[in-house]
């Protein structure tokens, strides 16, 4: 079953990704930002890494740079959780090597499609 | 998949607001170097993000969990913050000000929606005020452009750049996506390819050519190449005509729960320590499986571990509610900032040990005597600022409010570098009041002490802020009710420092068990001074008063417990039996009992549905045994043992030990 991290200092935010997904079968690990997000992947494989954007500690296009530095995460999907008002943090998210987006609010079954699609 | 978003609900409205009080901390802190440097501040960019992400935390969550108008509130405010952290729009007093009344206001939403109240009514006024401010507004929605019409359907040009699946993305998926859309012909250019010996797996050489036999709306063909328009090249033909989808709205809310936020470390720790007594019975059932007295120091060995796993456990499972005082105090940067601006003063309030923890039951309840404390400070203790620049003082107040342990209690203390108390008047007023034999000498202490009894004000005005009809006196017994106290001392000129003691926790405590007759009471190990047998020749009892034994040169007053609880006691004599000296409220008084059975841990339960307050004990426990010892309430006790004597204590006792020397010498 694929392993899906979940980054995002709201811990709301994170138990509702983490809740959704494992309803829907995935295995989810959660970081409360880019920081140990960055820690935690290093130590197993994540086949999907959920990003939000503003974060303390290192935010997520820190993040998504860094793991592309890493060869293991060269092609791992990574999606960035953003708000219709962060169009510059889109693009700023795509040129630092990011997937794509899901834009913030969004309900559970959007989540579960959006994460479907990208893990085929 | 139907998910119930309900059950995130007080996890969002925790957060969110604390979400707010860092807001509300950091706008404080901002607004207090703008007045110190009288407007012109070099931007903090870290505490501006701080703010900028709460908002944002709140905003997102607010959408997400179905709360459309505090979504829509905390979006306005959210977007301020951008244009100053972008340093489009300055930063003034001003717009201190309004983020600060937009913060009270997002707080009173979120507690709204939290209970399934009507919004804050100011709301819609001041979302305007923060729209306003907004200097160099942005157009707020960047919805995709209006769908073009299609006949019968379309012709994608899909060329990805060769760094493609460096950002994670697999022409694939997008191909899947797009038939699922409708019908879809593909053709595949593969004149990029390379020669075989140049071919790099890592990059992406193919193309396509693709027909989409479905009429669908422009935006859904934007929505599968969204996410990598600027890695592809990407020609949309239409081949004829089509409608546009429409969006799911929000959901409703419901009122939300208490709970309480356990540091994953806390819970890990319990998990260990949980799988370690799992190990432990493990080896123990095995051991008594088949048992042989050579195997009993194996036996006492496990057991020990045991108890040292059950002691962990108890500990862990503590530490849960365990809340750093940072909570309560957290709060009082606002206050001191309301209340000093209301009385025209200055004052700066200082906060140290905000990570002390305490038992959740004991935060909430010292929040109101703490918040009694800085508005007493602030009210009489900081002067006016001309006052105190007279009296060479900086213009600027200074209250501490700081938390520490200390011998397995939590110290809070409360101090101000005011005027401190006024002996004089505070001896008047309680002369006037009989608090105070008119000709009796009192030790500045005790002058200082006389502020915590029932009726005693020396405010001369009444005013909004602590002429509220609630006294010192209040203060005290809600301390006491923790299990704490509290004391104050004083510099004339110099200031005023309340000093209060906790407990860690409510539900455990040290004790030590005392026999008395049949009966066996604890009495909390943090209230016994010493413990010693008397010679009878020790005591005096002056004709009604109390019995007075003299210990070192101090005389104090002598409670039996046998009496006190009509009990039929065993050792009738001093020296037969044992004289504890309990202290508290900075008053000692012994306790006669027949022994001392020993020290040991005990589990409160409270007697407050089974029987009314009893004085003299606060509470119950169950023994190793089965049987129930009464926990004695040496607070309580101690002031028994003195209105025996008087209700003016230290003045009829010094009358008593005057008595006692006459008596002996």
């Amino acid at each position: 079953m694929p392993t899906i991290m979940t980054v995002d200092d709201t811990a709301s935010m994170r138990q509702m990704i983490s809740f959704t997904l494992g309803s829907a079968g995935y295995e989810v690990i959660e970081a409360a930002d880019g920081a140990e997000a960055l820690k935690l992947a290093q130590g197993r494989k994540v086949d999907l890494v959920i990003a939000d954007v503003n974060m303390p500690n290192m935010d997520g296009i820190t993040l998504v740079k860094s793991l592309r530095a890493m060869e293991q995460y060269k092609f791992t999907p990574i999606l960035m959780l953003t708000t219709e008002s962060q169009a510059g943090k889109r693009d700023e998210g795509k040129s630092a090597g990011a997937t794509g987006w899901i834009v913030k609010p969004f309900n559970p079954e959007q989540l579960v499609n959006v994460v479907r699609k990208v893990l085929g | 998949m139907a998910i119930d978003l309900r059950r995130f609900h007080s996890t969002y409205f925790e957060e969110s607001l604390e979400g707010v009080a860092v807001m509300e901390a950091e706008l404080l802190d901002i607004e207090r170097m703008l007045q110190r440097s009288g407007g012109a501040q070099e931007l903090d960019a870290e505490r501006l993000n701080r703010i900028f992400r709460a908002a944002h935390s709140i905003k997102g969550g607010s959408g997400t969990f179905g709360f459309a108008d505090v979504a829509h509130f905390a979006h306005a405010l959210e977007s301020l913050l951008d244009e100053i952290r972008s340093g489009r729009r300055a930063l003034d007093l001003e717009v201190v000000g309004l983020l600060m009344r937009a913060v009270d206001c997002l707080r009173a939403f979120l507690l709204a929606a939290r209970d399934g109240a009507a919004p804050p009514a100011e709301a819609e006024a001041l979302r305007g005020a923060l729209e306003r401010a907004q200097t160099a507004g942005r157009p707020a929605s960047s919805a995709l452009e209006p769908v073009a019409s299609t006949g019968s359907g379309w012709e994608i040009e899909f060329h990805p750049h060769e760094r493609f699946f460096h950002t994670g993305n697999d022409p694939l998926r997008l191909l899947r996506t797009l038939a699922e859309l409708g019908q879809l012909v593909v053709r595949a250019d593969t004149s990029r390819l390379p020669a075989w010996e140049q071919f790099d797996p890592e990059l992406c050489y193919l193309g396509w050519s693709l027909t989409l036999q479905k009429p669908v709306a422009r935006s859904a063909l934007d929505e599968v190449f969204a996410w990598v328009v600027g890695d592809c090249e990407l020609q949309l033909r239409p081949i004829a005509a089509a409608t546009a989808p429409s969006d799911p709205g929000p959901k409703t809310e419901e009122k939300g729960a208490t709970s309480i936020r356990v540091a994953t470390a806390k819970v890990d720790a319990l998990v260990d320590i949980v799988g370690e007594l799992v190990i432990t019975q493990t080896m123990l059932s095995q051991l008594v499986e088949d048992f042989t007295p050579e195997r009993l120091a194996r036996l006492r060995a496990g057991v020990a571990q045991l108890e040292r796993h059950t002691r962990d456990l108890q500990d862990a499972v503590l530490g849960i509610r365990m809340l750093p005082i940072g909570f309560v105090f957290s709060r009082f940067p606002r206050l001191a900032r309301d209340v000093s601006a209301m009385l025209g003063k200055q004052v700066e309030l200082a906060i140290s040990g905000e990570r002390t923890e305490l038992d959740k039951a004991i935060i909430e309840r010292i929040t109101d005597p703490l918040t009694h404390l800085v508005r007493n400070a602030i009210d009489h203790g900081i002067e006016t600022p001309e006052e105190r620049r007279r009296a060479g003082k900086p213009a600027y107040g200074s209250i501490r409010l700081d938390a520490y342990h200390k011998a397995g209690n939590v110290v809070i203390e409360v101090s101000d570098d005011g005027r401190g108390l006024d002996r004089q008047r505070i001896l008047a007023k309680a002369r006037a009041l009989g608090l105070v034999a008119p000709e009796a000498e009192l030790e500045p202490a005790q002058i200082d002490e006389l502020i915590f009894m029932p009726g005693f004000s020396t405010a001369e005005s009444i005013n909004d802020l602590s002429g509220r009809g609630v006294g010192l006196d209040v203060v005290r017994s809600n301390i006491r009710a923790l299990g704490g106290g509290v004391e104050v001392s004083s510099v004339p000129g110099r200031g005023t420092r309340f000093i209060i003691r906790l407990p860690l926790t409510l539900a455990i405590v040290d004790g030590m068990s005392l026999q008395v007759g049949s009966e066996i009471y604890i009495l909390p190990l943090a209230w016994i001074a010493e413990t010693l047998r008397v010679q009878p020749e020790r005591v005096s009892q002056p004709a009604g008063g109390p019995e007075i034994i003299s210990v070192r040169g101090e005389y104090l007053p002598l409670l039996r417990l046998d009496r006190l609880f009509n009990l039929p006691a065993r050792a009738r004599e001093l020296d037969q039996g044992i004289v504890v000296i309990i202290e508290a409220d900075g008053r000692r008084a012994g306790l006669f009992v027949d022994e001392l059975l020993g020290q040991q841990q005990v589990v409160l339960k409270s007697l407050e549905p089974h029987c009314a307050r009893l004085e003299g004990i606060s509470a119950a426990t169950i023994l190793g045994d089965g049987t129930v010892a009464l926990i004695l309430d040496a607070g309580s006790l101690v002031r028994q043992a003195y209105s025996a004597a008087s209700l003016a204590a230290p003045v009829a006792l010094g009358a008593a030990q005057a008595a006692f020397s006459t008596a002996l010498h």
